[in-house]
């Protein structure tokens, strides 16, 4: 099964350690590319690459064992992940998946005996507006998965057919964009905005930044001239440099408009990080590409070199001398934390993505403890618009405080799910109506970490004096079940906590537990209590952003939708998670007997 | 050490619970309130180590928003809030989910009495685990001829980690996995701890809070009734004493 290894077991480690650099920043990257050949990293691999990069094992191991993406376990040659996103499991991704277990007769989580294959799943994998979606081999992906195609899929992975070979159909992916606007309606640019800041010059661009408002599309909304203005003015270390990083780990269930923007307005978003780095003097740049999208890195490194030919990217950017400015893409490995922009950093660097201690900021010391801005895909986009046309012009879209146009990943219950680009100051009402949603329970604005909304507020309006969003708009009707989408949601984030700190790492299992146990119908008041007692501290203990949102949906939905929690709070006392009178069945069966004294009092 | 000190806003005092501290540039919330003889509950810090800001023990309320005091740089004027039922309430709810995390069973234990996490718990009011136990499955690693390694007593706090790295530069330990499955990793081939750099003279070896790296054949060498934490509670110790270094270590940079 791992003849390439047992034949040649450092050839492959060896040659890409040293495409590589043998550069400690590159670990994640080195991990990922061996086990692109070996399917997985055992030990004496993963020592191998760590005396090739100058680390001890241990801490090779550490950041291997950090990443959802990396395998210290054997996995089939053929590893498939569903998609666990809510809407992927509204469309029926668990049937699926199950049927398609059993044709193949695996289990989840296990590999087949001949090791062909293994099933499994995964976070959001950022196309639930055409699931359900499967990740094949962290490479690929197969959308709108029915009975018919999991039948044929199994089929071909008896026959063994490569992956590369299956039906293109399947791995269509749709960019769906149903509202445009100067985002998504304007041609990409190529030039124009890095031609318009070196006429105007890096000052009068950066005001222009500044006046146009323009706030962070990432959630936080942090004013983009201000972060850019910061890190253009802290200080570098000797030979150090400035660094322009983009977050392109769209990693919040439910979120999708940075796939399409990398798909549709890759020249865009590069343009927007090579007038940032005009305007901070940066030389390297990098884009943190989320692992789920690898499908899309050969597109994107073609967008390069075509901008590197066109002189728009590289050495003397439009002839230039001293405008040097160049882009590498940095693959996640399935951490959703890595979207936080610390963690993110840590990431980039080849560590654990673990979120970093503040102060000090990126602006100050970030990537390799140097001037680092973070900015989402849209942000740069934007950027890139307002460096072309003014920051007048932007402003005079949208709201005082949530200037120009914002991009909504509109999946669930909609006649036509996609993209919608709207002005700041849409109501949800609106976008709802836009996107054809008849009989709307709720809606999930900005993924499990922002806020869900109940019928009462669909006047609400999208901004950040309002409801702020990262982008996803998750809709749910009058048939779904809101404590089984918050359950979906806990079961989430205690997949993807870091672990570091305590009231995220114990908090968040301790939230799934309680909630499978409501599930399971063991539920009490006493469970309840706890769930509030445990969602108050997570809103206020933690580490970072990610344990302090985890329990956003537990709290909204507590608010919303008590009837949904209520319906299982079944028993009037305290019940432990398990039937204790069926744990006595071995017992009974052992000593033969079956009265009503060997029976427990039924509670209830 | 000092250089994982976050920059502070020069000297000055805070107020702590009505009390004012005076702070030198650069210090914590909690280095200055150490220093100056005030509790602030705290697992994972050590006044000879870098930050860490994980247990989460010693949030308090600064200027009315949560924030970690072992994180927090030191700035005049804070209004911090510190012993208040609220904030006690929650440390009780994090020691909670410690105790359900690991395999902490204090009567059979050889470092009660001189545990940190036992002895915040009383300081705190904890009187149960209120949460069911994980249990999790941990093997002792009784590898090294002179240190147990018993992480089901682990809290993940990384004191060893960084004492390891920064104090005795030898990396034995790291940190593995994610989410409720981090662990403490060994680096050795074997992922063992007789077959690493480990010593009992390591200033690693003394750092552990809890009783998850332990000496050999000394565990009741002071019985119970005479420990650290028998003689007074947490709360009591004016100065960190956290701080006993064994001799090779002691005058080591950090």
């Amino acid at each position: 099964m791992f003849r390439a290894i047992v034949s040649s077991p450092d050839d492959f480690v060896n040659r890409v350690l040293a495409a590589r650099g043998g550069r400690r920043e590159q670990l994640v990257q080195i991990l990922r590319q061996v086990q692109e050949h070996t399917h997985w990293l055992p030990r004496p691999v993963l020592a191998r690459i760590a005396a090739g990069v100058g680390l001890t094992p241990a801490i090779v191991e550490g950041v291997a064992s950090f990443y959802r993406f990396l395998h210290l376990e054997p996995v089939g040659r053929v590893h498939l992940l569903w998609s666990d996103s809510v809407t992927d499991r509204l469309q029926g991704s668990r049937v699926l998946a199950h049927e398609l277990c059993r044709r193949l007769g695996v289990e989840p989580g296990q590999v087949s005996s001949d090791g062909l294959v293994s099933v499994g799943f995964t976070s959001c994998t950022g196309l639930p507006d055409q699931g359900p979606a499967l990740l094949v081999n962290h490479h690929q992906v197969l959308t709108r998965m029915d009975h018919e195609r999991v039948a044929r899929l199994a089929d071909l992975l008896r026959a063994q057919v490569p992956p590369a070979e299956w039906p293109a159909e399947w791995q269509r992916v749709d960019d769906s964009v149903q509202r445009a606007d100067v985002l998504l309606g304007s041609l990409p640019l190529q030039g124009s905005a890095i031609r318009a800041t070196l006429a105007r010059g890096a000052e009068a661009t950066l005001a222009e930044i500044i006046a146009s408002h323009l706030r962070g599309r990432g959630g936080a909304g942090f004013a983009t001239g201000t972060k850019w203005t910061l890190a253009r003015a802290s200080p570098l270390p000797p030979g150090g440099t400035r660094f322009v990083v983009c977050n392109a780990d769209e990693g919040e269930p439910g979120t999708f408009k940075d796939r399409v923007l990398l798909a549709r307005r890759a020249h865009t978003l590069v343009e927007g990080m090579t007038v940032a780095a005009r305007l901070l003097g940066a030389r390297q740049g990098y884009i943190y590409l989320r692992g789920e999208y690898r499908w899309m890195l050969e597109s994107l490194e073609a967008v390069l070199a075509r901008r590197r030919a066109s002189g728009l990217l590289g050495a003397r950017i439009l002839g230039v001398t001293g405008f040097d400015f160049d882009l590498e893409i940095h693959l996640g490995a399935g951490a959703y934390v890595c979207g936080e922009e610390s963690a993110l950093i840590e990431s980039l660097e080849g560590k654990r993505g673990v979120p970093r201690i503040r102060p000090p900021y990126p602006v100050e010391q970030g990537y390799l403890g140097q001037p680092t801005i973070v900015n989402n895909v849209e942000t740069f986009c934007a950027a890139a618009h307002i460096a072309e046309r003014g920051g007048a012009w932007w402003a005079a879209t949208g709201t005082p405080d949530s200037s120009g146009t914002k991009i909504h990943s509109v999946s669930g219950d909609v006649e036509r799910p996609g993209v919608y680009e709207f002005p700041f100051g849409v109501t949800v009402g609106e976008i709802l109506a836009a996107a054809g949603a008849t009989r709307t329970q709720a809606v999930q604005v900005g993924g499990p970490s922002g806020i869900c909304l109940a019928g009462p507020e669909f006047g609400r309006r999208i901004g950040f004096e309002d409801v702020p969003t990262a982008g996803a708009f998750t809709v749910f009707d009058a048939t779904r079940d809101m404590f089984e989408v918050a359950r979906g949601y806990a079961h989430f984030f205690a997949h993807e906590s870091c672990g570091f700190c305590t009231p995220c790492r114990v908090g968040t299992e301790l939230i799934v537990r309680r909630m499978d146990k409501l599930a399971a119908g063991f539920g009490s008041g006493f469970d309840e209590a706890e769930l509030r007692e445990l969602e108050a501290l997570l809103h206020g203990a933690t580490h970072c952003g990610l344990g302090a949102s985890a329990a956003n949906p537990l709290r909204d939905t507590l608010a919303r939708f008590p009837q949904a929690y209520q319906r299982r709070i079944v028993q009037p006392r305290f019940v432990p998670a398990f039937d204790l009178d069926a744990e006595l069945e071995p017992a009974r069966r052992v000593t033969g007997r079956d009265d009503a004294a060997a029976h427990l009092e039924r509670l209830g | 050490m000092s250089d994982n000190s976050p920059p502070g806003k020069g000297s000055g005092c805070f107020h702590l619970d009505g009390h004012e501290v005076a702070f030198d540039a650069g210090e914590t919330v909690l280095q200055a309130a150490r220093r100056t003889g005030h509790y602030i509950p705290h697992l994972c810090w050590h006044e000879r180590l870098g930050q860490s800001g994980a247990c989460r023990m010693c949030v308090v309320k600064v200027d009315g928003h949560f924030a970690a005091a072992c994180t927090t740089p030191a700035q005049a004027g804070l209004k911090i809030e510190n012993r208040t039922p609220e904030l006690d309430a929650r440390r009780r709810l994090l020691l909670q989910m410690l105790f359900v995390e690991g395999n902490h069973f204090c009567p059979s234990c050889e470092k009660s009495g001189d545990c940190l996490l036992q002895a915040t718990a009383y300081e705190m009011g904890m009187l149960g685990p209120h949460f069911e136990e994980f249990y999790p499955h941990r093997p002792v690693d009784a590898s090294h001829p002179g240190m147990w390694l018993d992480l089901n007593r682990c809290i993940l706090c990384k004191l060893c980690v960084r004492a390891s790295r920064e104090v005795d530069h030898k990396g034995v330990f790291a940190v593995g996995g994610h989410g409720i499955g981090s662990r403490i990793l060994v680096n050795s081939p074997s992922g063992r701890l007789g077959d690493s750099s480990f010593e009992s003279t390591d200033f690693a070896a003394t750092v552990c809070p809890v009783g998850a790296i332990l000496p050999k054949r000394r565990g009741f060498a002071v019985p119970i009734g005479e420990r650290r934490f028998d003689r007074g509670p947490v709360s009591a110790e004016t100065s960190p004493a956290d701080v006993a270094l064994p001799a090779a270590a002691r005058g080591e940079p950090g």
